[in-house]
C-alpha cells in the first residue's frame, strides 16, 4: 500500500481563507480529547485554558505582555519567509538583542538619563540584526543552508547568556544567584496603563511594527521586491533586484525586530538578565507567522491567540493541576493543524494498494 | 435519449458537449470531438482558444464543468493523470519535466508507477527508441542533450506506458526542421500500429502534412471539424482566427548611421556546468536595423541575452555599449534607464511572476524606468497602484490581450496573450534598443504576427532591435540582417536578402565560410 499526495487541479479560495480557523477549531477539539483522556472535564478545562484568562483586566495585560514579543518577532519573520529566506534563529537574535540592549543598564548601571532607554532599544535592535547577519553572510558567501546555521546560533546565544549571567555580569550584590543587577528606573520600559495592569510599551512597539510592515509589504516597492524574490529569483534578477542584498535585508529586518522584542522583554517585564529569558518566543513566533498567513495583520491576531496558550498553560497548572507543558502541546497541535489544513487544501490524499499499482503497470 | 449514455464504439475517444468554466469565462463551451483508432488528429487553435483546457480535461488534470467523455464507447470520468494513463492515454507536454542532473534512464524510472530497476528501464527504453527511430542513449545525462533529444525522452517515457492515445502539445515548437521530420516518421510508425495521436499545433503546414483529421477551436468554441488535406492554409487559418491572418508587412525602413547597441569581443565563461560560454562575440545594431540571431536551442542564446540585458554583468565595461555608453558592468535597471528594453524567453518566472497580477508585473520591469509615474513618496518608494493599473490597461488594449477579470494573475493568461502583454510592456516605453529572445515561442499565429509587426514598426521608428529566435521563418520575416549563434560563437551578420536557408544551416552546424581557409593556412 502506498499513500500519495496528489495536487488538486484547483484549490478553493474559501477554504484557503478559512484554514486558520479550521485549524483552531481542530486544535480545540483535539485539546478536549486530550483533557478527557487525562480524566479532566473537557469543558471546564477548555474554559480555564482559553476563556478564563480573557475575563479579567489584569490578565488581559498579561496577554499583551506575552503577545508583544510573539508579534514583533513573527512580523519580522514574515518578511524573511516571504522572501524565501528561512530564519529559524529568532530565539537567538532575541537573546542577543536582550544582551546588547542590557550593556548600558548592567555595565554603566549608575547612569540615569532619558537617553538610556532609547539607546538600549537601538542597541538591542542592532545586536539582533548583527547576530542575524551571520547566517546571511554564510548563505551569500558560502551558500550555507540558513535554516541550520541560524538554528545552531540559537544555542550559542543561549549558552553565551548563561555564561554572562553566571560569570562576568553576575550581580556582585546578588548573593551568588545567577542574575545580573536590577535595571535602574531610567532603564525600565514604562507601563501603558499602570493603574490596571503590567502591560508595557512593548505592546505599542508591536502595534507600530505591525502597521509599518503591513504598509511596506502592501504599498512600497521594497515589499514588492520581497514578494518577487520570494516567488522567483530569476524574475527578481530581470527586475534588477539583487537576491543577495535581499538575504541581508530579510535577516537584518527580522533580526532587528527579534532584538527589539528581546530588549523590550528584559527592560519591560523582567528588569534584569537571567540564565533563561524566553519561554521559546522565537520558535513560537514561527507558528504565529504561519497562522497569520505571513500577513502582518493576520500575525497580530495570531500572536494574541498564541499568547493565550501561554496564559492558558499557567491557568491549567493552577486551576486543573496540569503541567504547564500543556501550552507547548497546544502550540504544537496548532502548527500541525495549520500545516495539515494548508496541505489538504492544495493536495488530496490517495491510497494506492500495491495490487492496484501492479495491475495498472501490467495493463500499461 | 440512450444515444447520450453510450458513445460510438468505433471511436477510441469521444467527447460530447464538454464545457469548462473559470468563473465567468467559458474556456471550453460545448466541445465535441471524435478520435478514431489509428488516426493522427490535429487540435488547432490560437493561444487562448481553449486547446490546453480541453487536453487537461482529457488527461484528468482539470475537471469538466459539464459534458461527457467516452473511452471506447463507455462513459468515463477522468479524475487524475494516473487514471488517464491507466485507461491508455499518454501525454507529452510542451514543457518537459526532466531532471537535468540525472540520466535518461533515471528520468524515465522516476515517472513509472511501479518499481523497476534502472537496468530494466534502460533495456526497454533502448528497444523502444530503436523501434520508433528515436535514437537515445539511456545512460546520457539530460543536461548534455538537445531539446529534440529531451523531447524523445518524454515520448519514450509515454510509449513505455503502452498508451492507445498519445497527446502531443506543440511538439515541434522547439525542434529544428530535421528533428521535426524525424518526429513525423515516429508519429507515422505509431499510427501504423493502431494507436492514435492527438496533435496540438498552430503550424498549419505540419497539420496538413501529417494529420488525418483536424478539430479547430476559437474562443473556447468548436469552429471546424475537417480533413486538413482538403483545406488550404488560408481556410484553416480562417477557422482558427475568424478572419484571414494579417501577413506581416516589412517595407524595410531606413537604416540609420548611429550604432545603438554594440558588443565588442564579448566573452563570458559558463556559469554552470550546463551553460554555454560566450566567445568573442561582435555585434553592432544601428537605428532601424533588426538583427535576427538564428541557432539551434542551447547554443548560448540565453547566455547572450543575459549579458546584453545586464542580468549577468561582465568584467569589461566596453564589452557591451548601449547608445555609445559602455554598460558591461551595469545592471539591467541602469541599462533600461539608457532606453533599452528586454524580453526574455521564459514567460513564467522570468519575464513575469506567474502568481502576480498583470499590474504587478508592470512594476516588475518598469519600476526604475517609470519611477516618476509609478512611484511616489520619495525614498519610501510607495507604488501608485492607480497609475500602474492605468498603464497596464493601456498595454492590454494596445496589444489586444485577452483575459478574464480586470487585473488577473499572469498565470491565468494563455501563453500568447501573456507574451503580447510582456512585449507590449516594453514597446509602450518606446525603447531605443530592444533585445528579444524567442518572441513567439509557443504563440499562435494571430499573436505571433501581431508581435512581429510590432517589432518591425519599432525598428521603422528608428530603434535597434535584436531578435534571437529558433524559428527561421520568423527571422526571415522580420530581420534586416541575420547572424547565427553556434556553441557560444556568433557569425558575422549578413544582410537578410543575401542569406539562404542552406547558408544558415551550414552556419548552425558551425561551418563558417572563412574558417576552413584559416585552418589550411595553419596546417602549412
Amino acid at each position: 500500500m502506498r499513500i500519495e499526495l496528489e495536487r488538486r487541479p484547483a484549490h478553493s479560495a474559501l477554504f484557503s481563507a478559512l484554514s486558520p480557523f479550521i485549524a483552531l477549531g481542530l486544535t480545540v477539539i483535539a485539546g478536549a480529547i486530550i483533557f478527557t483522556i487525562m480524566g479532566k472535564n473537557p469543558v471546564a478545562a477548555l474554559y480555564s485554558f482559553f476563556i478564563e484568562p480573557l475575563t479579567e483586566v489584569w490578565s488581559l495585560h498579561e496577554l499583551a505582555i506575552k503577545a508583544a514579543p510573539l508579534i514583533l518577532i513573527a512580523v519580522g519573520l514574515s518578511v524573511c519567509f516571504r522572501s524565501n529566506n528561512w530564519n529559524i534563529g529568532a530565539e537567538g537574535q532575541f537573546v542577543i538583542g536582550a544582551i546588547s540592549g542590557s550593556i548600558i543598564p548592567i555595565v554603566f548601571y549608575e547612569w540615569h538619563s532619558v537617553l538610556v532607554l532609547p539607546l538600549m532599544i537601538v542597541m538591542g535592535m542592532a545586536g539582533g540584526a548583527l547576530y542575524a547577519a551571520i547566517p546571511a553572510l554564510l548563505k551569500t558567501r558560502f551558500n550555507t543552508n540558513e535554516i541550520l546555521s541560524s538554528l545552531m546560533l540559537v544555542y550559542v546565544a543561549q549558552l553565551f547568556l548563561d555564561w554572562l549571567v553566571r560569570g562576568p555580569w553576575r550581580n556582585p550584590e546578588g548573593f551568588n544567584f545567577p542574575e545580573t543587577r536590577d535595571f535602574n528606573a531610567s532603564a525600565i520600559l514604562p507601563e501603558i496603563l499602570p493603574a490596571s495592569g503590567r502591560a508595557n510599551f512593548g505592546f505599542v512597539f508591536a502595534i507600530i511594527a505591525t502597521l509599518l510592515t503591513w504598509f511596506m509589504m502592501r504599498h512600497m516597492l521594497k515589499g514588492f521586491e520581497v514578494s518577487v524574490l520570494g516567488q522567483s529569483a530569476r524574475a527578481g534578477r530581470f527586475a534588477g533586484f539583487s537576491a543577495n542584498r535581499m538575504v541581508f535585508f530579510a535577516f537584518l529586518f527580522s533580526g532587528a525586530l527579534a532584538g527589539l522584542a528581546g530588549i523590550s522583554e528584559v527592560s519591560g517585564a523582567i528588569n534584569e538578565l537571567q540564565p533563561v529569558i524566553s519561554p521559546g518566543y522565537g520558535f513560537t513566533a514561527i507558528i504565529v507567522a504561519f497562522l497569520g498567513r505571513l500577513n502582518p495583520l493576520g500575525i497580530f491576531a495570531a500572536g494574541l491567540i498564541l499568547a493565550l496558550t501561554y496564559l492558558g498553560g499557567e491557568a491549567a497548572q493552577i486551576s486543573i493541576g496540569l503541567p504547564d507543558k500543556i501550552a507547548r502541546v497546544f502550540q504544537g497541535m496548532l502548527l500541525f493543524f495549520v500545516l495539515a489544513c494548508d496541505t489538504l487544501i492544495h493536495y488530496r490524499v490517495r491510497i494506492k494498494s500495491a495490487v492496484h499499482a501492479n495491475a495498472a503497470g501490467e495493463g500499461a | 435519449m440512450s444515444h447520450h449514455d453510450t458513445g460510438d464504439e468505433s471511436c477510441l475517444l469521444e467527447v460530447r458537449g464538454l464545457t469548462k468554466m473559470f468563473g465567468e469565462l467559458r474556456a471550453n463551451d460545448g466541445i465535441d470531438l471524435e478520435i478514431r483508432s489509428s488516426e493522427i488528429h490535429a487540435l488547432l487553435g490560437e493561444n487562448g482558444a481553449g486547446k490546453s483546457t480541453l487536453v487537461k480535461m482529457l488527461f484528468g488534470s482539470l475537471e469538466p464543468t459539464a459534458g461527457q467523455i467516452f473511452w471506447k464507447g463507455k462513459s468515463v470520468q477522468i479524475t487524475s493523470p494516473g487514471q488517464a494513463r491507466a485507461l491508455g492515454i499518454g501525454m507529452v507536454f510542451q514543457h518537459f519535466s526532466l531532471f537535468e542532473a540525472l540520466t535518461v534512464a533515471e528520468n524515465i524510472a522516476l515517472s513509472m508507477d511501479q518499481d523497476v530497476t534502472i537496468e530494466g528501464i534502460s533495456e526497454r527504453a533502448a528497444v523502444l527508441s530503436h523501434e520508433y527511430g528515436l535514437p537515445l542513449d539511456p545512460n546520457a545525462h539530460v543536461a548534455d542533450l538537445s531539446v529534440g533529444e529531451r523531447q524523445r525522452i518524454e515520448i519514450v517515457r509515454t510509449l513505455l506506458q503502452n498508451p492507445e492515445l498519445i497527446i502531443l502539445d506543440e511538439p515541434t515548437s522547439v525542434l529544428t526542421p530535421q528533428e521535426a521530420d524525424k518526429l513525423f516518421e515516429t508519429l507515422e510508425k505509431i499510427r501504423s500500429e493502431g494507436r492514435s495521436v492527438l496533435y496540438i499545433s498552430h503550424r498549419l503546414e505540419e497539420v496538413q502534412r501529417i494529420c488525418d483529421r483536424a478539430t479547430v477551436l476559437r474562443h473556447g468554441k468548436l469552429t471546424g471539424d475537417c480533413d486538413p488535406r482538403a483545406e488550404t492554409p488560408a481556410s484553416l487559418a480562417r477557422m482558427m482566427v475568424g478572419s484571414d491572418v494579417k501577413s506581416v508587412s516589412n517595407t524595410g525602413g531606413k537604416i540609420g548611421e548611429k550604432i545603438l547597441l554594440e558588443a565588442n569581443d564579448l566573452s563570458a565563461p559558463a556559469r554552470t556546468p550546463f551553460a554555454v560560454a560566450l566567445e568573442n562575440i561582435n555585434l553592432s545594431v544601428r537605428q532601424g536595423e533588426i538583427i535576427g540571431i538564428a541557432g539551434v536551442a542551447g547554443n548560448g542564446q540565453s547566455e547572450l541575452f543575459d549579458v546584453l540585458s545586464g542580468e549577468e554583468r561582465i568584467a569589461r565595461d566596453d564589452g557591451v555599449k548601449i547608445n555609445g555608453t559602455p554598460v558591461g558592468r551595469m545592471g539591467i535597471s541602469a541599462r533600461r534607464l539608457l532606453g533599452a528594453g528586454f524580453v526574455p524567453e521564459e514567460r513564467h518566472g522570468h519575464a513575469a511572476v506567474s502568481e502576480m497580477t498583470l499590474s504587478d508585473n508592470m512594476v516588475l520591469a518598469r519600476h526604475r524606468s517609470d519611477a516618476s509615474a509609478f512611484l511616489s513618496g520619495g525614498p519610501l518608494k510607495v507604488i501608485r497602484h492607480g497609475a500602474v493599473l492605468q498603464a497596464s490597461k493601456r498595454i492590454i488594449e494596445e496589444m489586444d490581450v485577452r483575459k478574464s477579470g480586470e487585473d488577473p494573475e499572469a498565470s491565468s493568461l494563455s501563453g500568447g496573450n501573456l507574451q503580447k502583454f510582456i512585449v507590449g510592456r516594453e514597446l509602450d516605453r518606446q525603447p531605443t534598443v530592444l533585445v528579444v529572445n524567442q518572441p513567439t515561442w509557443g504563440v499562435d499565429a494571430g499573436a505571433a504576427s501581431r508581435i512581429r509587426q510590432a517589432l518591425i514598426d519599432l525598428a521603422e521608428q528608428g530603434s535597434a532591435v535584436v531578435v534571437i529566435s529558433q524559428d527561421l521563418d520568423e527571422i526571415f520575416e522580420v530581420a534586416t540582417s541575420i547572424a547565427v549563434i553556434n556553441e557560444g560563437a556568433l557569425s558575422a551578420a549578413e544582410p537578410a536578402t543575401d542569406m539562404t536557408l542552406e547558408r544558415i544551416g551550414l552556419l548552425m552546424g558551425g561551418i563558417h565560410g572563412e574558417e576552413p581557409a584559416r585552418e589550411e593556412a595553419h596546417a602549412h
